[in-house]
């Protein structure tokens, strides 16, 4: 019994990490109906951007997570900029196609730079006790740094002009720029957030787990399957997602091997494609 | 000219270009060569099945590569384990892929769009992760062929070249097929569904129907390549037959050439194998590869989204008769 607690906590304080970056992947989705193929090369920048300034500049970790968020909003702003803007209108292979030619940009000067050896951030806070479950203090402080995070984004698209501009292009980007909503700059702003999401969230996987510049993909794809768990384009509803699947992930080991849960992950990936696109928790089309 | 030759031109055209692909090595004699041409050949009947489904039925599979893994583990298993020969095994590994399309296609091409791009990459990696666990195909660490089997067909050298022809025969194969398709009623029922789904069921398409069986058609030729492929590498493991990566290759020299013709994926294919050449044997480029190869695919996505070929079309039409 305690094991099995031991591992639903486990999964819970993961699961929030992995909810935020899908809650980036789907908030793009949700607004321009774009699947971001860079995805998981943002989480491994994130990662190696909390990397370097820790080893290289000596900064404090935590204060590197939140400079990592600022970088990486303002790389979704160029990234849209450069590569989504002029294919936005147009057929949804040209928009994966350019989101992966960046992400084939990134993983190849990455590569280059920093090799394919594994990397890790030495970052030793102990321990904590929760219930019965003692968990390492780094992976509890990334699940309510997560939280945090993710609390923040609802605000921001609940009560602030540009959050209500970002909803507005949501629902109807047509009727949204015909009252006067800029949706130029209004999706950048969309696509910067989640890119920033993807960011903060590899860089709070980097205090927890060793990492290299591939190990975004595994993360990404982590992703879509919380996304469409969540609903594609239901931010929150990929939060709990996250949740799912950090649970899954910590529970499936309990009864059999380890190596069967991606096998589970993308079957029920497909499932939920086919049965309920929009979510478990999204309603009917 | 006569008539019909002239009116089937651009089929022509195409086989020829793939002729003078297979022909080169032969006439240069040099096994090197011959290995370059059989990695071009290998890319040219992928992307011109993938072909069949992106760019005539407009439906985006990111994880195609299912099937050209799939057919090299079937066959890899008939060779190597029930002793089956090459030929059977090829046709098995084609039967394999083909079936495993007809019944995905039956759930998943209900999808549309970025929704049907998705569930196939979840496929690819549900695939992918299942053989990882599947202890008859030899789990995480695969299988190697026992070498004395390439004695069969006169010793390994002689499997090398006889690997050769059968790719070349097979990627004629898929260029007959994508021409046919092209010219066919049934291909212009597809080019009716990428156009406009719903309008090409209201003109009587049936929409479900032709979808899965383009489908099909776009498995087959990868799960024979495939067979063949990992019969020739000798050795088959999870990783080497399921690089979600390989899926986008694909794509990308699809894109290159022109998508929606048949000339194009060979142009692509050949482009783009010969470029990644170039880049992976200088000095300056050859860790920056990858990367160079994103900026190409940016450049093509955003400012030449019809490929090589839908220029050409566009630019020269007195050519349009010939580049279909």
């Amino acid at each position: 019994m305690d094991a099995l607690i031991r591992s639903l906590i486990d999964g819970l304080l993961l699961g929030f990490v992995y909810g935020i970056a899908a809650m980036g992947l789907t908030l793009i989705w949700g607004v321009m109906n774009v699947i971001n193929l860079s995805h998981g090369a943002i989480i491994a920048l994130g990662m190696f951007s909390v990397y370097l300034l820790f080893t290289a500049l000596g900064i404090s970790a935590y204060i590197a997570v939140a400079i990592t968020a600022v970088l990486g909003l303002l790389f979704g702003i160029v990234i849209y900029f450069i590569a989504v803007h002029r294919v936005i209108d147009a057929p949804e292979l040209s928009t994966l196609l350019a989101t992966y030619a960046v992400n084939m940009i990134i993983i190849g000067v990455g590569t280059s730079i920093f090799k394919t050896s594994p990397r890790n951030v030495p970052l030793d806070l102990g321990s904590v006790h929760l219930g019965p479950a003692v968990v390492p203090t780094t992976r509890l402080i990334a699940a309510l740094v997560a939280i945090l995070v993710a609390a923040g984004l609802f605000l921001f698209l609940k009560y602030t002009r540009p959050g209500r501009y970002i909803r507005a292009v949501t629902d109807n980007r047509d009727a949204a720029e015909i009252v006067g909503v800029p949706s130029a700059q209004v999706l950048a702003l969309s696509f910067g957030l989640g890119t920033m999401l993807a960011a903060v969230s590899g860089a709070l996987i980097a205090t927890v787990f060793p990492f290299t510049i591939l190990s975004g993909g595994s993360y990404e794809l982590k992703s879509f399957v919380i996304g469409v768990l969540g609903g594609l384009g239901n931010p929150v509803g990929s939060l709990f997602g996250g949740l799912i699947l950090g649970d899954i992930e910590s529970l499936v080991p309990l009864v059999m091997p380890t190596t069967w849960t991606p096998v589970l992950e993308f079957v029920l990936f497909v499932v939920i494609l086919l049965v309920k696109p929009n979510g478990l928790f999204g309603g009917e089309e | 000219m006569s008539k019909r030759i002239q009116q089937h031109a651009s089929l022509w055209l195409s086989l020829g270009a793939v002729l003078l692909i297979g022909i080169w090595p032969m006439l240069t004699g040099n096994a090197l060569d011959r290995e370059t041409a059989f990695t071009v050949l290998r890319a040219v009947a992928l992307a011109s099945s993938l072909n069949i489904l992106l760019g005539y039925t407009g439906y985006v599979s990111f994880g195609h590569v299912v099937f050209y893994g799939l057919g090299g583990y079937v066959g890899f298993y008939l060779i190597s384990e029930r002793g089956w020969s090459l030929w059977l095994a090829i046709l098995a590994g084609g039967l394999a892929a083909g079936l495993l399309a007809y019944l995905l296609g039956l759930a998943i091409l209900r999808l549309r769009g970025a929704y049907f791009a998705l569930a196939t990459i979840g496929v690819n990696e549900a695939v992918r992760a299942f053989i990882n666990n599947f202890e008859p195909f030899g789990g995480p660490t695969g299988m190697t062929l026992n070498f004395k089997i390439y004695k069969l067909y006169g010793g390994p050298a002689n499997a090398l070249q006889l690997s050769f022809y059968i790719i070349l025969g097979l990627t004629l194969l898929v260029i007959l097929v994508s021409y046919w398709v092209r010219t066919s009623k049934f291909g212009l029922g597809l080019l009716a569904i990428r156009e406009d789904e719903d309008a090409a069921e209201v003109m009587g398409v049936v929409a479900p129907n032709a979808k899965t069986w383009a489908y099909v058609l776009s498995a087959v030729i990868p799960g024979m390549v495939g067979a063949l492929v990992f019969f020739k590498n000798g050795t088959i493991e999870p990783g080497l037959a399921f690089p979600l990566n390989t899926s986008i290759v694909m794509i990308v020299m699809i894109m290159l050439g022109g998508q929606g013709t048949v000339l194009g994926p060979i142009l692509g294919a050949a482009g783009y194998e010969t470029m990644r050449d170039f880049l992976l044997v200088s000095p300056l480029f050859k860790n920056l590869q990858l990367a160079i190869s994103g900026v190409l695919l940016l450049i093509i996505v955003l400012f030449i989204p019809r490929g090589l070929v839908g220029w050409l079309r566009q630019r020269y039409p007195k050519v349009r008769r010939l580049l279909i």
